[in-house]
């Protein structure tokens, strides 16, 4: 039968001649040697120095009892060991990642299985325990007996989460190392989940997800985290690291986070950034991050107005583009200047040999990089646009402006 | 005069602007940053002059004259430092006060002081809708229909508005707490003896007078103001950095706080206490009291400010109350949920209106019980409560360089100190000796 964390906290340890040897005060797991056996069990017992059973030595688990195969000179004295993962200190009471939940949430007990092998049981750790059972048990273990409180839990409402769904958060990344914490499975969840569980968690604990996030997730959760909490966390990442971050995201969402940023620490990260995408930065910079030039991004996809739609497949193949956000195409004429935008879908209907030109969306609409957020948001309303070119003064296009950079802009005022 | 000299006048007239220029932006910068602070400080601070509170002030200004006005000083003191460590604790660990209990002292402890919280909590919060009916009956209104749309107001302002807007309102609300200043000034005080007694230490060994001093201390400094505080911070995402502008964010509040206090004991010593309506035992009387000796806009004004502070900790305490809990015990809160996903915390916000608006409608409510109840809460948890404080911001693996220093614990432990003293005293004659002045 399982049995739970709180039901072994406290329970008497027997030897193998059935004396007593002390009593359960905390449990460990070892994750470099298995990612869910209890591999220790610290023994108290009154003023002397406590006592380790390994996994190997425990002959029967039950709630408030442990049997031990060997007797009580076979165990060594505890110390403290930092790649050892205690479960009272390190997971009761503790908040955790649920990574299939997407949310924060905190423990309240752990489930764990007995499993009998050559002679001992080990207990593997199966569930952690956040609702109202978990809660209960807490409250009552020890003040009334252990059948009434499994009785009364029964009736709960059950909350509990599969310990490989479960992600640790530890803010030490020395300790995290030890304890062999990943955050693969939070690399697979949507970076604006990732993000809204940043924002549970403490200063520390984010610092310590970005730190070990790779740099492309760790942009995109940056460009959807709160801009208070990106200018904190940033502001204490090794530069080195923020500048590879940085470099990952788009040069219109770098140029807003860097904008939060006092001038020094945001010209140390464009020192550390590479030259051409430190400048293009730069140029963003310069935009007030009121008007359209604040708001576009200049990494956008253009072609001369005269291709034909199969010239343009095979120029865009061989271009690095983010897929995601490509849907429309900036056209220029033969003096380089703006003539016009043709959407994905259009192309994608479009005879091969059709040209750019015939493609083209009606009316013609761009905007200076100095026009009024106001005027961007009602061009955007009324011809239900999804992308709007922003050209200079010689009317040559120098960015976009897209539907969810109006989006942001809208939900941030 | 030859050219050279002139433009190099120019030159300076030219760098002197922009460096006046330079200062006002600086000014303006460092402005702009407290500004995206302030909030929970000043918040918590005023809303602690609630009705309760209000009834103590009234009392200690009619019974006394301006005889107490000296303890203010050393309440500010105590208001800040408790606070400070608070606010201190969510800029640097950006957990609430009740998360910090709980993760670092396990779930029974975590589980009793929230308990306990939620009937006190339950207590102020019959406070504050008794502290509306008294108000709305003196503009002539019935508590039928005052206390139901009182109660639905909190209710929506709540469940719609964000926590942006409802901080703008909230701070719009301790604007309002400025009645209190223009009564005062209706009254005609004594502003001479009132400043003499705010600084000389005036004090009497009658048991009155001391019990009068205790429930000042008890009512201004109640325990749930500093899980809000604390939340109050984190929910802004104030970071370290943003650390000095917190700190002026909670001296500004506990400096405004009681500076309110200090017009209402003044407003009440100049009129009841002079003209010998020295037995008033709440806010609502004194309001009605206050007409015919300093005129209608004087009673008026009292008691728009009664109500006012009313409906402000109303809609903060059941609110805070119910976060605090579900945190601590860990089920999903806030309004951001569905009932569905959070329904322990929907339950608890329920209760805590229904209930507190619901008693004082009964039609013999023992409304002065309840008050005396909510006091002796307020008394038995504050201890806890404050212990717990500063276990926590001592601790360096939580709060690394900013744990307490020396000197500033000896003051904490101090002001803890004596702050347990007076309300177990409060607490002690709240149980034993009804009749007592304090409420």
């Amino acid at each position: 039968m399982d049995i739970y964390a709180t039901e072994l906290m406290g329970a008497k340890a027997y030897d193998a001649a059935g004396n007593y040897v002390g009593r359960v005060r905390e449990f460990f797991i070892e994750p470099a040697e298995a990612p869910n056996r209890v591999s220790h069990y610290l023994l108290s017992r009154g003023n002397f120095q406590p006592l380790v059973a390994k996994h190997n030595q425990v002959a029967s688990v039950a709630a408030g009892k442990l049997e031990l195969n060997v007797s009580e000179r076979a165990l060594e004295l505890y110390k403290p060991n930092e790649s050892w993962l205690a479960v009272q200190k390190d997971l009761l009471d503790q908040q955790i990642i649920d990574t299939r939940g997407r949310k924060v949430v905190r423990v309240n007990d752990v489930e764990l299985a007995p499993f009998r092998t050559n002679g001992n049981v080990e207990l593997r750790l199966t569930q952690v325990d956040v609702g109202l059972p978990g809660a209960v048990r807490r409250l009552l273990q020890g003040v009334v007996p252990s059948a009434v409180v499994r009785k009364l839990q029964s009736k709960l409402p059950q909350g509990s989460i599969r310990w490989e769904f479960v992600n640790l958060v530890e803010p030490d990344p020395l300790r995290r190392g030890k304890l062999r914490i990943t955050h693969e499975k939070l690399e697979d969840l949507h970076p604006a989940d990732i993000a809204e569980i940043m924002e549970h968690l403490s200063a520390a604990e984010r610092q310590g997800i970005i730190a070990s996030l790779d740099e492309e997730t760790a942009a995109a959760v940056l460009a959807e985290l709160d801009e208070r909490l990106t200018t904190q966390i940033v502001e204490k990442l090794d530069p080195e690291k923020a500048a590879d971050i940085l470099e990952e995201m788009a040069p219109d969402a770098a140029a807003d986070l860097l904008a939060d940023l006092s001038k020094e620490t945001s010209e140390e990260l464009l020192d550390e950034m590479p030259g051409r995408e430190a400048d293009e930065v730069r140029e963003l910079l310069e935009f007030d991050p009121g008007k359209a030039g604040g708001m576009m991004n200049t990494d956008f996809a253009f072609v001369g107005e005269a291709s034909t739609r199969d010239e343009v497949l095979e120029w865009l193949r061989g271009q690095e583009l983010n897929l995601d956000q490509l849907d429309t195409i900036v056209l220029l004429d033969p003096s380089a200047q703006f003539s016009g935008t043709v959407p994905v879908a259009r192309l994608l209907l479009a005879a091969p040999d059709q040209r750019m030109t015939e493609l083209k969306m009606e009316p013609l609409l761009s905007l200076p990089p100095n026009a009024d957020d106001k005027e961007v948001f009602e061009l955007f309303d009324k011809y239900n646009l999804r992308m709007l070119t922003v050209v200079d003064e010689e009317n040559r296009p120098i960015g976009t402006i897209t539907v969810d950079d109006v989006v942001s802009k809208l939900v941030k005022d | 005069m030859n050219w050279e000299s002139i433009s190099a006048k120019f030159e300076r007239v030219r760098t002197g602007e922009t460096d006046l220029q330079k200062k006002i932006r600086g000014l303006r910068r460092r402005l702009t940053l407290l500004l995206a602070v302030v909030g929970p400080g000043l918040i918590t601070s005023n809303v602690d002059n609630d009705a309760g509170g209000i009834s103590v002030y009234t009392q200690a200004g009619a019974q006394y004259g301006y005889a107490l006005l000296w303890s203010l000083i050393p309440m500010t003191i105590a208001l800040y430092v408790t606070e400070e460590m608070c606010a201190r604790m969510g800029v640097v660990t950006g957990k609430g006060l009740s998360d910090l209990i709980r993760e670092e002292f396990g779930f029974r402890p975590t589980f009793f002081v929230m308990v306990t919280g939620f009937f006190v909590d339950l207590a102020n919060v019959v406070a504050e809708f008794a502290g509306v009916a008294a108000a709305m009956q003196i503009f002539g209104i019935s508590k039928y229909i005052a206390v139901p749309l009182a109660a639905m107001l909190v209710w929506v302002l709540v469940i719609r508005g964000t926590y942006r807007q409802v901080e703008v309102i909230f701070l719009f609300a301790c604007v309002l707490y400025l009645s209190y200043v223009f009564s005062a000034f209706l009254a005609k005080p004594d502003w001479l003896i009132a400043a003499k007694e705010t600084v000389i230490p005036n004090l009497s060994l009658s048991s009155g007078y001391l019990l009068m001093l205790t429930g000042l201390v008890g009512t201004t400094i109640a325990p749930w103001q500093f899980f809000y505080l604390q939340a109050g911070f984190v929910e802004k995402k104030v970071g370290p950095r943003q650390y000095p502008q917190a700190r002026a964010d909670v001296l500004i509040g506990s400096i405004s706080c009681m500076v309110i206090v200090f017009f209402i004991i003044v407003c009440t010593a100049a009129t009841l206490y002079t003209s010998g309506h020295r037995d008033i035992t709440d806010a609502a009387q004194a309001a009605q009291a206050l007409i015919p000796l300093a005129g209608k806009w004087a009673g008026t004004l009292f008691a728009f400010g009664l109500l006012n502070a009313s409906l402000f900790a109303a809609s903060i305490l059941p609110l805070s109350t119910a976060h605090v809990i579900c945190e601590g015990l860990g089920f999903e809160a806030g309004l951001d949920h569905k009932f569905k996903e959070a329904p322990i915390f929907y339950w608890l916000y329920t209760i805590l209106i229904v209930v507190g608006a619901g008693v004082v409608l009964l039609p013999h409510a023992p409304l002065w019980k309840i008050l005396i109840f909510s006091q002796v809460g307020n008394g038995i948890w504050l201890p806890v409560v404050v212990i717990f404080i500063l276990l926590l911001v001592n601790r360096r693996d939580l709060m690394g360089e900013y744990v307490n220093t020396m000197t500033f614990n000896i003051v904490a432990w101090a002001t803890a100190i004596g702050m347990i003293v007076l309300t177990l005293i409060l607490t002690y004659t709240a149980i034993f000796q009804p009749g007592a002045p304090a409420p």
